[in-house]
Parts: C-alpha cells; structure tokens; sequence
C-alpha cells in the first residue's frame, strides 16, 4: 500500500476511505474535516483548503492512514480501502467527524463527491447537510430517522435541487444550509487524492451551482473536488452534494440527511466517470503482473501490461485479489470468487503475444497427479531433478531433457529462458496426445449458410453477403499475414430446402446440389464442397455473383433453420475437421423440418412466473444438435435479419452452446444498415479464432472452479468445451472453497485452453494466475474489482431468468449486494451511525453499477422491448469480457463540444442532467453509438459536425458523418472509429435530436436517471440499497 | 391339306402365334390327359410389314362382359348388318360407318387374312417417350467413361421430341435439373432412406404448392412437360445433358480398403420411378439404369460394403444364408409393380465381373417388359452394341418398342385361361374366360406389358373346360382373341387384335389327328417356361421331378411300345425331338444352377421368358455348325462326337457364341497357313464361321458373348459344357478314339437318360 499512497486520492470516493493503498495517505488531507465545515459554504471551502493539514485529523488521522476517509475513514480496519462511507457517516453521532469525513470532510480532501461535505466537525455526516438541521448535530445529516426515506428522493425533493437545475450539481442541492457539510469532503475523499482537494475551489467554479443558494459554493467545491473538481471542469460532476446523499451514495449520511434535505445530491454519490478518471490519472507506469493480489488498473484505462508471472489481465480479471482463506468468511461477505478469463484475447500491438513453447515429443510437462501444465509456480526441487506441483503439491521427476540446475535461490538458471518458467501466459505445442481420435487435426473450414427465402432476397442480405464474401475471401484467418490461410470454405443457400455448391476447381461453373430431405440431413458432396479459394477463386466468385441473381425471382417465405446447422455438422464431420459456420438467416423457421418453430412471443407473459420459459429453447431439438456440433468442433455464428419474431431463445442456443455469436440486424435495410452488418461480418470472419477447444481450469487446494459462465458447453462439471474460441470470447469462472487457503502461497489458478488454431495446429494456452488470500475480511475489500462483479452479477443473473421469475433474479442481486456491502460495513467500517452509507473504496460503484444491471432490458423490460431483444442480449453478455459489460451496463457518454487530439474529453455521468441544451454528446455502449444534439446547440458546432447551420436540418436517418474538412469534424470521425474500432461489434451511429421521437431510444442509456420501464434512477437506488443494509444490519 | 408344320408356320407367320395343340381336346378330362396343356406362345408386336395398321376404331361386341373386337371368325348378317360374336354370341348391329359394308366391300377385319389387324386410334393426347437414365457412378474411371460415351451417342438416337431425364447414383442419389442454364441444378437423395413417393415428389418439388415457390425462376405452366424441369425434350437439352454427362465424375465418395463403394441403388430407382409416377403415369417411359456393382446401402441392398462379405450364392440361399435377399426382392418387387401399374418399364444394363444384384432386381424388369443386359464392363462392345440396339428402328424408322402395352385373351366359352408367362404383369381383369387353374400370371384375362418390342413373346396356358359329357359339336371350332392396346414408339395409340380358331378334336376318336397336330417345338418352350417359373419359387430337384414326370407321362401317352419292353418303344415324327429337348433343358442354366451365379441365373430365365420360339429354342437346345473342307456348313448334333480335330465348329447358344477350331485346325492356324496363297481354302475356311458369326451379332439382342476359341483353349469350356456327353471319361474307351471329344463329366448323356426315359414310360408300374 505505502507506495500507492501516494496517490491516495483516488480510492474511493464516497466510500470508503479510499483504499488504503494509495490513498489516503493525502488524505488527511481532504479531510479536512476538521472544517468544522457544517457550517456554511464557507465551510465548504475550508475543506478544501484545509483539508490538507488538519482537517484529516479526525478521519484521517484517526483513520489508518489514509485511505477511507470517507466512509471509513473510520473503519480501521481497512484503512485503506474501503471507501465508503465513513461509518459514521451520518448516523454518526457526529462523530462523523472522522469517519464521515467522507462525505464530509473527509472527503473533503480528496473531493469526494461525496457525500457529504461531512463537515467534519461533528456533522460530517452531514451529508445532507440540510435537512439535517435538526437532529444532526453531528451528523448532521440526516439523522438517521429519515434515513430511509431519505434516501430516496422523497424527502424534500422539491425543494432541493430543483429538478431542473439538477444538472449541476451543487445549486440544486445545495441548499445552502448545509451545503456545508462536509459532502464535498467525503467525495472527495475518494478520489481526489489530497491534493486535488484542494482543488475544490476550482471545482466551486464548476460547478456553477453556487450560482444557486449560493451555499454551495462552500460545498460544492467539495463535491465536485471529489472527482470533479480535479476536474473541475466537467459538468457533470458537479453535483451538490445536497440533495443526494440521502440515498445512497453519502450513503451514510443519506438517510438522515434525507428528511433533511430531500434528495441526495447526484454529485454526491459515487460517481463512475470519477472513479474512471482517478484510475487512469493513476495508471501511469505499466502494470507489472508480479506482485501477486495486485489489482489492475481498470478495464477503462489504457495501461500497458508486463507479465512477471501472472496471466494480463487482458486475459484474466478476477473478481477479488485477496481471496478470504476460508470458506466462511467468503460466505460472510458474499463477495463472489470469480475470474474473467478470455483465453485468446488480442493484445495491443505493443504487448508481446504468447509465447509457443515445444516441449518435444513427449508433450508439455505436467504434473503427475493433478496434470497441472509447467508455470512458474512449479517448485523445483532436489537440484532440479524433480519439481513440486504449486497446485497439488505432488512432486514429479523432471523428464531429463527437461532437467536443468537450479540456482542459489532455487530457480531454474533457464528460468527466463522459458516463458512456461517465467511467465503467466504462454503456449504449448500440443501433441498427437491431444488431438481427437489421436489424429492431428486437418485444416479447419468455413461455411457460408445464406437464407434465400423471399425476405432475405428481398431486404438485400442476400447479394450483400455475396458481394461481400468475395472480398472476405482473401482475409480468412491465418497466424502469418504472409501466408495464404489454410482455412477451406464452402457454401451452401436455402429457404426450405438447401442448396449446397460443388465449386471444385476443375468445374467451369459451380454446381448446385438441392437436398430437400431436410427431415433427416445429410451432405450431399464431399469433393467440391470445401475448397482452397485459392485454388477454386474463379468457380466461388461466378457462384456468388449468380446466387443474388438464381434466387432474385424466389417466392418462397418459410425457412428451415434446424436442417441448416446441421448440414454444415456433416460437412464438417465428412471432411473430419472443426469449423466454424457462417449462417444468414432471417425468419422464424417454420417449414416442416426437425427443429421448427412456432411463434410463442406472448408478452402477457411477461412480469409472470412463466417469463422464464420464454429464455429457454421451446424444442430440445437444438440442445441436442449443439451437443452434436461440439463434438465435432462446429462453431456456429448466427447473423439474424428478423422483420418479426424470431425466437432467438430457441435459434441462440447452438451459437451459444458452441462458442459462436449471434448478430441480429432487426428491421435489416441494406441502405442504412449495411455498413454495420459488413463491419462485423469481416470482423467476425477476420478475427482470430481457435477450433475444437476445451478449457480447464485447475486450482490449488483449498478452492474449486464450480460454475462457469460463457459460450460454450459443459458435458461434465470440469471441461468448458467450445466448438469455436474467438478472440471476443470470454469465460467467467466462480470460485468456492472446498477447503481453507493459507495466506503464505496465496490461491493459483492455471487456465489450460487445448484449441486448434486456425493453421491448424493443435496447442494448448496457458494462463496462470496467482492471488492472494486473507484472514481479515478488510483485506478482500481492499482488492476487489467492481466492474469484474458486475460482469459475474450480470451472467449469473441473465443465466437465472432461465429458471427464476426475473423479479426474484432481481431481489436475489439486490439482496446479495446489500449483504456484501452490509458484511463490509459490519466489519471493516469504522463504528458509525447505523444511517450512515459507507461503501468500501473499491466497491463504491456497486450500487451504482448493479443498477444498470438491473434496469437491463433482460431484467426489466421496457413495454418497447422484444422477447427478441432480450433473448438476444442475454446470450450476448454471456461471452462478454469485463470492458464490455462496463460500457454495456454503464455507457461511455462524451461531451464534444471541445475536442483536443490526443485526448478524449473526460466522460460525463449517464443522466440527462448532464446533458446541455447547447452540447451535443456521443454515447457509446458497445453496441450503440449515438450522437445526441441539443436543442440550442452552436451553429458553429453543426457546421463543423453536419455542415449545416440549422437544427432543424440535420437528417437523423444518417449513420455516418458527413466528412468535413475542418478539424473539429475529422477528430469527432477518428473519435467515432476509433470507439468502432474497440469493440468486438460495429456500432451504427445514431444521429439523436434532443426533443426528437429516437430521443426516448437514446433516454434508455442514461441509466443513472430513472427509466421508463420503472427502473430505478442511481439516487433512488442507492437509498434503496442503503435502506436494504440498514435492515441487514439491524 | 398341307402339313401341321406348314399350318404352324403360316399362323405364327401370320398371327405370330404357336400352339402346343394346334387341335384341341374336346373336353377337360382328355385335356388334362395329354399331359402338356393347350396352350401358346403369341407374339403381340410380331413384325408384319405387310400388315398396315387401319385408321380407324375397332368395332367392339356391345356386350359389356365380352367386348370382343370384330373379327373374321363373326358371323356377318350383311343385309341386316348385324354380327354375331363369336365368343359370346351377342348379336351387334353395325356402327353406323359402316353401312356400306356388302360381301363385296368388306372392312378388312372381316377378311380371313386379317385374322390379326392393327388399328390405330386417337384417345386422349399423346404423350412423348421418356428415356430416364438412371446411372451409377461407383465405376472405374474407364468404364464410366465408356458408359457416358454410350449415353452421349444415346440422345442422338432419340427422336428429338422425347423427353430425357438424368439420375446418377453412388451414394447419393442426384437428379438433375435439365431446364436450367449457368449453375448445374440437382436434387440429391440420401442413399440410405426408403422414401415414399409422395415424399420424392414434395422433395422434388413437384407437387402443387411447393412448385409454386421452388426457387429458380417461375414455372411454366403450361403443359406438363415444361412444368417437370428434370424431363426435357432432347432437342432442347441435348447440349446441355451432353455436357452434364461428360462431367460427370466418379463417386467423389472415399472407398475405405476393403470396402465396396456405397451404392445407392435401391433408392435411385425409387426416386426415378417416384419421379415418373407423380409426372407422368401411364405414359410410356423407359428408365434405364446402369450398374456397375450391387446395392451395398440403404433399401434394398445386396450386399453389405464390407468386401470381406462376398455377395450372396446360390449356395448361400440354399442355405437361407442371403441376408438381404428377402427384404432387397421384396423391396424391387414393390417398386416394379408400382412402376408397371403407372406403365413404366425399368431396364437394367449391369456390367461388371462380379454379381450385381440382378437376382433381386430382376423383378423390375421382369415385369415391366424391361429388358436386362449383363457383361463384364461398359467398355465392351457387348455393351455398347446392345445398347445402340435398343434404338434400333424398323423399316419405317420407328423404333423397335412399344409402351404401356395392355395384352387381353379373350376365349369362347369352352375354353378358359390359366395365365401368362413372359414380362408382364397381372391387371387383376376377372372374366367369365379366366380359370381357377393357375398357370404362370393368372387369375386375371388382362396383363400389364409395358414394354413391347417386336420380339416379347408371351406364354399363355388354357384349360379346356368342356365337361366330357357335353360334346363339341363335329366341326365346331375354338377361338381366342388377342387385344393389344399400345402406345406406339411414334406415340400413336394402337390396338392388335389377333384371333385365332383351332378345332376341336374328340381326343378318343382322333388322338391321332392331336398328336400329329402336335407342336413339339412349341410345347418344349411353353413346358419350358413353366418349369422356369415354378423354379423360380421352388426347388430346382423339384421343379427337374416335375419335368421328368410330365415328360414320362406324354411318352406313356403317346408312345407306341409294349408293356415293359424299353427297346419296343417308338415315338412318332411329331414327338420325336421333344425328350431331346427336355434333355438339354434338364441341363440348361434356366434349370441349373451349378456353375452359375444366382445373377446369372436370373439373366438367363429373364431372357427365356421373352424371346419367341426360335431364340428359345435355340437356348434350349444351342445350334452346332460344323465347318471343313468336306463340305459346305452343315449344322451336327450337339455332341461331344461332333468336336472332331478338323472341323471347325460354331456354337449358338443365344447368349454366346462360341467358335472352336479343333485340334488340326487351330494348329494349321497357329502355323500361319492361312496366310500362305497356296492356302487360301484354308483362310476362306477360318473365315466362314466368322462371317455366319457376325450376322448372327448383327440381329441379336442382347448382343451374345463372342468366343473364338480352339481346342484345349480354357474357353473351350463353353462348348463342352453344352454338348452331348456322349463321350466322357467313364466310357472313353468304349468308344472309338477318333470320334470326338470326351467331355469330363458326370452328367448323364442323352443315351443314357433316353434309355432311362424308355424304361419308365413302359414301365407297367409307372
């Protein structure tokens, strides 16, 4: 920790002090609590200035070191860490002081948002600085009565912020009284290290919102120092504490506070876009994988990555970075054990790619007992003849070609001659051992499905396939760019017959195969069917050129869809190779065929007991053709071009099962949608990708992995199977205990993914990952990651609607989450006020976080929603890493109304608060891009953007910016490609006009404001989640 | 009067017609008592050059159980124009066309020269040929290539309006689309499932609703023709189809070692006559399929793939050793009954040196009047000619086959039929002239052939039903009546209308008169095709038992001899050859089945029950010529007497035709004297076999296997093996060195089965 401290300021916003680590340390600073800041704004300002000196004291300093202030402050226990909340917090009796700092002065330091301004005196709680009045001395805050209430908005909200000014942050709520409080400390807190703190000031300016009562300015210095005021600059931040700690985030103060003030401050509460910001003005030297439970930098800052021994965690995150030892202590604080692995990810270009290892003939070397593969966790021993395996402690002789001496320390003197010694990820060579029916595999195949029914024809799909796949042609997979790839291709079309192609070589024209027996499939041609393109280029381009023009007249509407997959399962098995297929397709299939369907979209449905069935397949058909494909190595990708219902549930489960996508272009129009579908078929057929895989996960005694989470298929409790592993894949992997851990050697985890690559070679990639383990329950706070849980919460949730109502998903999440932070309040906060909110510093955005997951189309439909949709998104974040279930959950929002090159304006919070009548905004989350524009937005601004000067002019049908030549427009385009370029999926660009009908499209996205299908906003959440702890804990 | 063999010539001249009893036994107890039925063998399409078809409708009898055609045998009332009929006795006044009908101006069916007419009539539209080919792709690459070769040639031969088909077969089965330009459409079948017709049809795309949305461009609806896309006029596909076949490749499927390839056969065939039944029922169709190798897959197979399972022998079904023969013919037999119901009849050339399954498979051709060719390979011209002449045209450049025939016996009322033998197929017709008494195809007066060639013979049995008691009036006289319905290979509808009238004869009074009207030759064959079609379902010892019985019964029936005295024994002039033929029939390969395949075996019956007298005869009992310097050609006894050291002799056994030079001879060759100019006698000797050789080649169908051959020569096996064994091993030195050939075997030779003969039939305890 010391030596992070320097950074301190980061940690933890609200929360928790900030970790400890860094932190804090400054913090003492921030908290200036001592300000006695309850008082007026001035108050506030004194934090900040103060701050440095002797506010801590009563946090901080009481605090350990650093790090919590806020909340914790504080909780000794984890110094560091935690955030949250300084107990106290409100409930704080004042003493708050301390602990409160958090939001209230303690924070203060630092900026925390915080909570409250937690004026450190005494009434740091304060939070809420308002309402408060009353009781709170101290705490100012809210006393604890209102806690509940509080925190949701209830309490006075009017009066507060006046919605409207919302936006910023400090005038709504401000309220001048207690603006004061320390809120602005406890944010800031968190973040802002120290130094920013002092910021504050600035950030007053920001924030504007002194504009309002006017107290603020003492406070919202504060606030927003948290994150903001560093940053002054953004509005978003800015929230005024005021009204918001109530709920939740002043979390401790809220409660009280609320009846006070009403409504918590938006600006109070833990802000996301700050604790991004923090973490990547932090990250500034590579992260080095060596020291074991360290956590990374997080999935939204660019940081480069060393391996010292442990997997990047490119390739492995994990939930937490010091496991509890036992088992009961894991229980106890409900913190799931789980790791992100995504075993092929592609790793920047200045990142060196894994290694390939040949152990020679006799294959890798293993363990004996546990067959764990060779890592730099094996112990040499005995002069290096026999070697001590770091998972099963077995001890194994050293083949001799393998031997090597051991230096004084007991290394290997090759030890960083070799990546398997040295390294956390690296490959092997696999043997003949490994390969299926011990044969070593033949090239892998592609195989282009295209549905040719009257729709497909019609919507243009069917000759932008072929037109585009005779380009794709030349960009097959391949490990050396110099090399042709090796990967064969085949085609085949149907509607409810197929259509299978002899495009042989010798052949002056392709030939047509017609097998219309769909009821029992079979692959008609063997010779012919796959081929070399190469070799067959002429016969595949004059096939592709006639198949849009063959099928132009077509009447035919119903479709087969089972009999697809399964005529490219026997092309691959009667080539006796892996594969990957390509299917087009666009109706639900009802053409009489095993594995047709019928339209059961019932949204009556929905909201009832039965909601769950519409998740699962509605035939067993598929599951047993995906069993089938998997053994054969048949990875199916699914590019959907529905005009209805489709039953993706039911069409989903093959890709799913065999580690393909599903992309489903709803409504396909070639003009307006083409450009998206193109982007990700290349990509998807470009990318690299492994065949035939199977991963294992092998952990040191004491833990087991028990359940997994991805695309893929499991037909024992141990192998992950995955037909296809692409390089966007991604495996969540929980942990449990089935024994204790001991502190001393810490828990291992080897990933072991045996895969054919796409030349064809049979290897074995390893990824090693070694964490540490903890007897004190403030120690796993410490190290958890939050956008890691929220991407196991969200699998583990979408995977429960599958047998649960999604209400009781819901609650199941809720609860867990409560109990996690309640476990943590309970015993690493600091002793405060029971109302009072403390969040530990790097959970501080669970609730936040978890909210978007809940409000998610799959948990809480909006009445627009399609079963569809939902189906099709819970399949999607299955396989998806921890980057992409952060901007999916919480979505990258940018203002644009100054771009510098080089650098990406800092992101404002999801909520239109934060949106400016004159701004316009880019969201992005993955899968949508947007470009909203304000109502009174700049003409300037439209003319370098749209190059035109009105409003009113502006087409929002289009999915590209025109290209301009001003430099405003050419770095808001290289922004747009550059945000393409990050995800696995092409984003259409959406041209959203504030006050325009799409803007309710594009509302859905701003998930800290409350949604129309009765999601709750960040801040009512956030007293909701409070209120659930306070209940735990009483 | 002229000779019986002259009557029997002129009426199978004119009628194409030969009766055992060209006299008839007047009731049923005389009729059973003369052992070998009245019955004949009637050439439906028999070649009359001289006949031209009338263009007119045949006038019927108005009685509608009878429905017997106008014929010369009617009595004609021609002032009241009115006919009797004489089947049933119905009074029919005359169609009104005719009013102008007088002694003088008779129609042509009255004239006794007509007794058979061909009239063509104009029913419904004609409907053009089609040619389906049915084709197995599991061949070496030469004989593949020989074979599409051969399908090349075969679209120039057709007439341009016909309509064409292709499926090719290995273990898929493909249909192609023939309509369609750029990509090279097929439907592919798994080879493995037995699919129903209307499944073949939905997959093909060829029922209502789903030709609707097929893709590929819209259908034209026209006629039905345009509207099936896998049958096309030649003229309109003729590029594209030559083109198709000369693609065509092998199987591309791998052959594991010791595999045999997967052949899809059963299911081919299946879809090809799916394909036709939902196209065009009743209409005159050939498919034609070529194989290279048995069923190893899917309904209907022979033989598993395993090479380490040979095919099945007869040794192997004696033993009911034949896994898949039950199910396989029970398979092909469905499929033939529904392919003849639907008037389609199914060829099947298989050319390769193992069994290819015919002996299941026989059936398809054996009741749809298809015909059934074997060799070795495609790439002989034992293929290629046989195929060229299933083209073959007649003198009015009309080919040589008729479809969709429908065979009708009509009979008077003392007679009744038993049934058919030949390639046809019961229409289940129940008549007051069918009998109880079953003999071949029965139970029925109307047969399924559908396909005619001028040739088709067919056998058909009566019974004399006539009670003992109730005497023919003296020169009474009994007709039949042969009604062919066809379509003509010009698409024309035809009808032959052949009626025949013998007299009765009291067999008490005048069994002489019956047993000089005997025609032996004709009973051989027609005694011939019941024993092969009982062989067919029983035993071959029985089925020899049976002969033996029937033949012992004639010779104590119509030989002259004293009671248990062998030597007395005397047959007369007319029944004289008969126990020699029944002596070589015992040991043909129709009865026999030692030494042949059950393929084999089912080839030879197949073509036995078609071909007319001569041809059947010639199977029966081969020709020997024998060729020297001491004369011109003269033909000799089949026996091993005739195989001298200085002749040379040619050997017609129908399905090959073997040249042997005896011991001198083939030395003088070896020697090269024919090539000397002082030996050009020689040369014109060596030659002259030859020349008969090739004109035999030239007119038969199927083109037999030519066999030039010497003494010693291992092929020689194929004369020894049918002559005489007058000489053997056994009895070598009894007789004179010089004469002849002994032939190694244990075979009875016609002396010693002749004494046998003698002994039971004047056996008194017989």
């Amino acid at each position: 920790a010391p030596p992070h401290s320097s950074q301190p300021p980061v940690s933890t916003a609200y929360s928790a002090a900030p970790p400890p680590s860094y932190t804090q340390a400054p913090p003492p600073v921030s908290s200036a609590p001592t300000q006695p800041p309850p008082s007026g704004p001035a108050a506030s300002q004194q934090y900040y200035g103060s701050p440095p000196p002797p506010s801590q004291q009563p946090f901080n300093s009481s605090l350990p070191p650093t790090s919590q202030q806020q909340f914790t402050s504080s909780s000794v226990p984890p110094p560091p860490s935690q955030q949250t909340l300084p107990p106290s917090s409100y409930s704080g009796p004042q003493s708050f002081p301390p602990s409160q700092p958090p939001f209230s002065s303690a924070p203060p330091p630092t900026s925390q948002p915080a909570f409250a301004p937690g004026p450190p005196p005494t009434a740091p709680g304060s939070f809420p600085p308002r309402a408060p009045p009353p009781s709170s001395q101290p705490g100012s805050y809210p006393p604890p009565t209102s806690a509940p209430s509080c925190q949701y908005p209830g309490p006075l909200p009017p009066q507060q912020q006046p919605p409207p000014s919302q936006p910023f942050p400090y005038h709504s709520g401000p309220p001048p009284p207690r603006a004061q409080m320390p809120p602005t400390s406890m944010a800031q807190s968190n973040h802002l290290p120290p130094g920013p703190q002092g910021p504050p000031g600035p950030p007053g300016p920001l924030q504007q919102p002194p504009s309002q009562p006017g107290m603020q300015t003492g406070y919202p210095p504060q606030q927003n120092g948290a994150f903001g005021q560093v940053r002054g600059p953004q509005p978003g931040y800015a929230g005024p504490y005021p009204g918001q700690p109530n709920y939740g985030a002043p979390a401790p103060a809220p409660a009280p506070a609320p009846p006070a003030q009403k409504r918590l401050d938006p600006d109070a509460i833990p802000s996301p876009i700050q604790v991004i910001e923090d973490d990547k003005a932090k990250s500034t030297e590579p992260f080095t994988t060596g020291v074991r439970g360290q956590a990374p930098p997080l999935v939204t800052t660019n940081f480069q990555v060393k391996d010292q021994g442990n997997a990047s965690p490119r390739f492995v995150r994990c939930t937490a970075y010091n496991m509890p030892c036992t088992a009961d202590m894991a229980k106890q604080s409900q913190v799931p054990l789980a790791a992100v692995v995504k075993p092929l990810a592609t790793l920047p270009p200045d990142e060196t790619p894994p290694y390939l290892v040949d152990h020679g003939e006799g294959g890798p070397i293993r363990c004996n007992r546990c067959k764990a593969y060779m890592c730099p966790y094996m112990q040499f021993i005995e002069g290096g003849r026999r070697f001590q395996c770091g998972f099963c402690s077995c001890v194994t002789e050293v083949p001799p070609h393998y031997f090597q001496h051991l230096d004084h320390t007991g290394k290997r003197v090759d030890c960083y001659d070799r990546p398997e010694l040295s390294l956390g990820s690296y490959e092997f060579l696999a043997t003949v051992d490994y390969c299926k029916n011990n044969k070593l595999p033949q090239p892998p195949a592609f195989i282009f499905l295209i549905d040719v029914s009257y729709n497909a024809v019609k919507s243009g799909m069917v000759s932008i396939v072929c037109q585009e796949l005779k380009t794709l042609m030349d960009y097959l997979p391949r490990e050396n760019p110099e090399m042709d790839s090796i990967v064969r291709v085949g085609f085949v079309t149907y509607n409810k017959v197929l259509h299978f192609y002899n495009v042989k070589s010798s052949l002056a024209q392709p030939q047509m195969l017609v097998v219309s027996d769909v009821s029992d499939m079979f692959v008609p041609l063997l010779d012919g069917f796959l081929v070399n393109v190469n070799e067959s280029r002429l016969v595949i381009e004059s096939l592709l050129d006639q198949i849009p023009e063959m099928f132009a007249d077509t009447r035919e509407t119903e479709t087969v869809f089972g009999p697809v997959i399964q005529a490219g399962l026997e092309a691959l098995k009667a080539a006796d190779c892996a594969g990957k297929l390509f299917v087009f397709h666009t109706s639900l299939p009802i053409a009489e065929a095993p594995g047709k369907l019928k339209n059961r979209e019932d949204k009556k449905l929905i909201g009832t007991d039965k909601e769950k069935s519409l998740f699962q397949p509605q035939v067993g058909f598929y599951n047993t053709l995906a069993k089938e494909c998997v053994a054969q190595g048949c990875c199916v990708d699914l590019f959907l071009f529905p005009n209805q219902y489709v039953d993706v549930a039911t069409l989903g489960v093959v890709p799913v099962s065999t580690g393909g996508s599903v992309y489903k272009y709803t409504y396909f129009q070639a003009q307006s949608d083409q450009e998206r579908f193109l982007n990700d078929l290349r990509r998807d057929v470009q990318k690299p990708v492994g065949f035939d895989a199977v991963m294992r996960v092998r952990t040191s005694t004491g833990i087991r992995a028990t359940d997994f989470f991805g695309s893929f298929f499991m037909s024992n409790t141990t192998d992950v199977e995955l037909a296809g592993l692409d390089c966007d894949k991604a495996i969540t992997v929980e942990f449990k205990h089935d024994d204790k851990l001991s502190e001393e050697t810490g828990a291992l985890m080897q990933c072991a993914v045996l895969y054919t690559s796409c030349s064809g070679q049979r290897r074995l990639r390893i990824h090693n990952m070694a964490v540490n383990c903890c007897s004190q329950l403030a120690d796993l706070y410490r190290n958890c990651e939050t956008d890691t849980i929220i991407n196991f919460f969200s699998k583990y949730a979408f995977r429960g609607v599958l047998n649960n109502p999604t209400k009781a998903v819901r609650d199941t999440l809720v609860n867990q989450c409560a109990q996690i932070l309640a476990c943590y309040r309970k015993n690493c906060a600091s002793p405060s006020s029971a109302g009072q909110l403390i969040l530990p510093e790097c959970m501080k955005l669970l609730p936040v976080y978890l909210n978007c997951v809940l409000k998610s189309d799959v948990l809480l439909p909006g009445a627009d929603v399609s079963l569809d949709d939902r189906a099709y998104l819970r399949q999607l974040i299955s396989c998806m890493d921890v980057t992409e279930t952060h901007v999916f959950f919480y979505p990258r929002l940018l203002p644009l109304m100054k771009l510098e090159s080089g650098s990406l304006p800092v992101a404002v919070r999801d909520s239109e608060e934060r949106l400016s009548k004159g701004g316009v905004y880019l969201l992005e989350t993955g899968l949508h891009l947007f470009l909203w524009v304000g109502a009174s937005v700049q003409q300037e601004l439209l003319l370098n953007i749209f190059g035109t000067p009105s409003f009113g002019q502006i087409d929002s049908s289009m999915t590209s910016l025109p290209v301009l030549d001003n430099p405003f427009s050419q770095r808001l385009r290289e922004i747009i490609d550059s945000f393409r370029a990050q995800r696995s999926r092409y984003m259409k660009l959406m041209v959203v006009k504030q006050e325009d009908r799409a803007e309710l499209i594009f509302r859905h996205f701003l998930v800290e404001d409350k949604s129309v299908s009765g999601g709750a906003s960040y801040v009512d959440f956030l007293c909701h989640m409070h209120k659930e702890i306070r209940q735990l804990l009483s | 009067m002229t000779t019986y063999q002259e009557f029997i010539q002129q009426n199978e001249g004119r009628d194409g017609v030969r009766f055992s009893w060209n006299l008839w036994p007047s009731s049923r107890l005389e009729a059973t008592r003369l052992v070998v039925p009245v019955s004949c063998l009637f050439t439906p399409l028999k070649e009359r050059p001289d006949l031209p078809p009338v263009q007119y409708e045949p006038v019927l009898c108005s009685r509608a159980n009878c429905k017997a055609v106008l014929n010369p045998l009617c009595q004609v009332d021609f002032r009241a124009k009115i006919w009797a009929c004489n089947f049933c006795f119905q009074r029919n006044p005359f169609p009104p066309s005719y009013a102008g009908i007088s002694e003088v101006n008779q129609p042509a069916e009255l004239m006794p020269q007509f007794s058979t007419i061909e009239y063509i009539v104009q029913r419904g539209p004609t409907a053009p040929l089609i040619f389906l080919y049915v084709v197995d792709t599991c061949l070496e690459e030469e004989d593949l290539q020989a074979l599409k070769e051969s399908l090349q040639m075969s679209l120039s031969l057709l007439p341009p309006n016909a309509l064409v088909g292709l499926i090719t077969f290995g273990r898929m089965v493909q249909v192609h689309e023939l309509s369609c330009e750029g990509i090279a459409k097929s439907y592919v079948f798994r080879g493995t499932k037995d699919l129903s017709s209307k499944q073949i049809q939905e997959m093909l795309g060829l029922t209502k609703p789903a030709a609707s949305g097929q893709q590929g461009r819209p259908l034209a609806p026209q006629d039905a023709a345009a509207s099936c896309r896998f049958l096309q006029p030649v003229q309109k596909v003729d590029m594209n189809l030559t083109d198709l076949l000369g693609e065509l490749q092998s199987d591309p499927w791998p052959v594991p070692q010791g595999k045999r390839p997967l052949r899809s056969t059963g299911v081919a065939l299946s879809v090809a006559v799916g394909l036709l039944e939902g196209t065009f029922p009743n209409t005159g169709a050939r498919v034609m399929l070529f194989i290279g190798g048995p069923p190893t897959q899917g309904p209907g197979m022979v033989v598993g793939d395993e090479l380490k399972t040979p095919i099945r022998s007869w040794h192997d079904i004696q033993k009911d050793n034949a896994r898949h023969l039950k199910k396989a013919t029970k398979y092909y037999e469905a499929m033939a009954n529904r392919s003849a119901v639907n008037g389609h009849s199914i060829d099947i050339y298989a050319c390769a040196l193992d069994q290819t399954g015919l002996l299941e498979m026989k059936c398809l051709s054996n009741l749809t009047g298809g015909h059934i060719v074997m060799g070795d390979s495609f790439n002989t011209s034992l293929f290629k000619q046989t195929f060229q002449r299933v083209f073959s045209k007649d003198n009015n450049g009309d080919f040589r086959m008729a479809f969709g025939g429908v065979l009708e016996v009509k009979t008077t009322r003392e007679l009744k039929v038993c049934g058919a033998i030949g390639p046809c197929v019961s229409l289940n017709s129940k008549g007051s002239c069918v009998s109880e008494n079953e003999m071949g195809i029965g139970g029925t007066s109307q047969w399924k052939v559908c396909s005619i060639n001028p040739s088709t013979t067919l056998g058909f049995y009566f019974e004399v039903v006539n009670q003992h008691n109730a005497p023919v009036p003296q020169g009474g006289r009994g007709a039949i009546q042969f009604v062919t319905q066809y379509q003509h290979s010009n698409t024309q509808r035809r009808i032959r209308v052949t009626t025949i009238a013998r007299n009765w004869a009291d067999a008490q009074s005048q069994i002489q008169h019956i047993e000089s009207s005997f025609d032996q030759e004709a009973a051989a064959v027609l005694m011939a095709r019941l024993g092969v079609f009982r062989a067919e379902s029983e035993e071959g010892p029985d089925v020899l038992r049976w002969l033996d019985r029937q033949l012992i019964r004639l010779c104590q029936k119509f030989g002259q001899f004293n009671k248990d005295d062998p030597t007395s024994f005397r047959l007369s002039e007319s029944l004289s050859l008969y126990p020699q033929f029944m002596f070589h029939l015992r040991r043909s390969p129709f009865l026999q089945v030692f030494n042949n395949s059950p393929d084999e075996s089912s080839y030879y019956r197949h073509h036995f029950v078609r071909q007319d007298l001569t041809q059947s005869l010639i199977m029966i009992q081969p020709i020997l010529y024998s060729y020297s310097f001491y004369g011109p050609p003269e033909p000799v006894l089949l026996d091993s007497s005739s195989i001298l050291p200085d002749r040379i002799l040619l050997m017609d056994t129908f399905f090959q035709l073997v040249i042997y030079h005896g011991e001198t001879i083939a030395q003088w060759r070896k020697a090269g004297y024919q090539d000397m100019a002082e030996h050009e006698v020689f040369k014109l000797l060596l030659q002259a076999p030859l020349d008969d050789a090739q004109e035999i080649l030239q007119t038969r169908f199927p083109m037999p296997r030519y066999i030039d051959t010497e003494h010693g020569g291992s092929q020689a096996r194929f004369l020894l093996s049918k002559v005489n064994p007058s000489q053997t091993h056994n009895n070598l030195y009894a007789w004179g060195q010089e004469t002849g050939a002994p032939i190694l075997t244990d075979d009875v030779s016609l002396q010693v089965f002749m004494d046998h003969l003698k002994k039971l039939a004047v056996s008194s305890s017989a």
